[in-house]
């Protein structure tokens, strides 16, 4: 028997591996797989207190999660193309035009 | 060790290695690699758990669907020379990591005194509770409602995706 406590550990790991790459990456891309990792950490925990609480909700949740994380992925990717296209980079650094 | 437990420890230790790779990495097409072995082994995780349905859906979505669209991404753009792409160690950098280990603590720290550790076995409810029948009962019931509004989500993404990816922006 596992406990709930170890399924929370690694989600945790994963969520702060995920924001740990978001400020520090500086390629768009895996700064969106970084993103990615995060929602996946949080669909852990939701999974694991959906099984260990009998309560399908959460699987529910993580089913919407997974919905709006494809969204995400399509239109985040279609933004960096047409990013890439004008400025030649996906080095967020240089993104910057959107600057006050 | 049961048999349950190697399992569980197995798959949380590559997952672990699998994303601390994936930000480690210098070229995006190893990241991404990396990030397929991180959802196959969490889709094993999901079944650890019982959750069948899921576990096959995340599989088929994200290691099938999103990651050949970011893998699609990464030759389309075709980053050839990494020169653009220097990611120095600036202060940045190290407010980054010092603070997204300050947010792990911080988790830590919260699950040390959450007293799940005495947390039951698996719920015996969440044996019939992942499978197709009993997630699509509820999910046309109970969440109908949202479950519409995804196709409206999906169909906003559709078309904001091809509309962005489409042409120039300054045309």
């Amino acid at each position: 028997m596992i406990p709930l406590n170890h399924y929370l550990l690694l989600s945790a790991f994963l969520f702060s591996c995920g924001v740990l790459g978001v400020a520090v990456r500086r390629n768009a891309i895996v700064v969106f797989m970084s993103i990615e990792l995060m929602l996946n950490a949080v669909n852990l925990t939701l999974i694991a207190f959906s099984s260990f609480l009998g309560d399908a909700t959460g699987q529910m949740l993580v089913f919407f999660v997974m919905v709006v994380a494809a969204a995400e992925a399509a239109v985040g990717l279609a933004i960096i193309i047409a990013l890439f296209r004008n400025k030649q980079t996906v080095n967020v650094d240089e993104l910057n035009i959107l600057k006050w | 060790m049961t048999f349950e437990q190697g399992v569980f420890y197995f798959l949380a230790a590559v997952t672990v290695v699998s994303a601390v790779m994936m930000l480690l990495q210098r070229n995006p097409v190893n990241s991404a690699l990396y990030l397929i072995l991180n959802f196959f082994c969490l889709g094993g995780l999901y079944l650890t758990l019982n959750a069948q349905f899921i576990a096959i859906v995340h599989i088929i979505v994200y290691a099938g669907a999103i990651m050949v669209l970011f893998l699609f991404v990464i030759m389309l753009l075709n980053l050839g020379d990494d020169k653009r792409l220097i990611e120095h160690l600036g202060l940045r950098m190290y407010l980054g990591i010092a603070f997204s280990v300050a947010l792990l603590a911080e988790l830590l720290y919260i699950l040390g005194f959450s007293g799940l550790e005495s947390a039951g076995p698996l719920s015996p409810a969440s044996v019939e509770m992942g499978t197709v029948e009993y997630l699509g009962k509820i999910l046309f019931t109970k969440f109908l409602f949202p479950f519409e509004m995804t196709s409206f989500l999906l169909l906003a993404a559709i078309v904001g995706a091809v509309l962005l990816a489409k042409k120039k922006l300054t045309e």
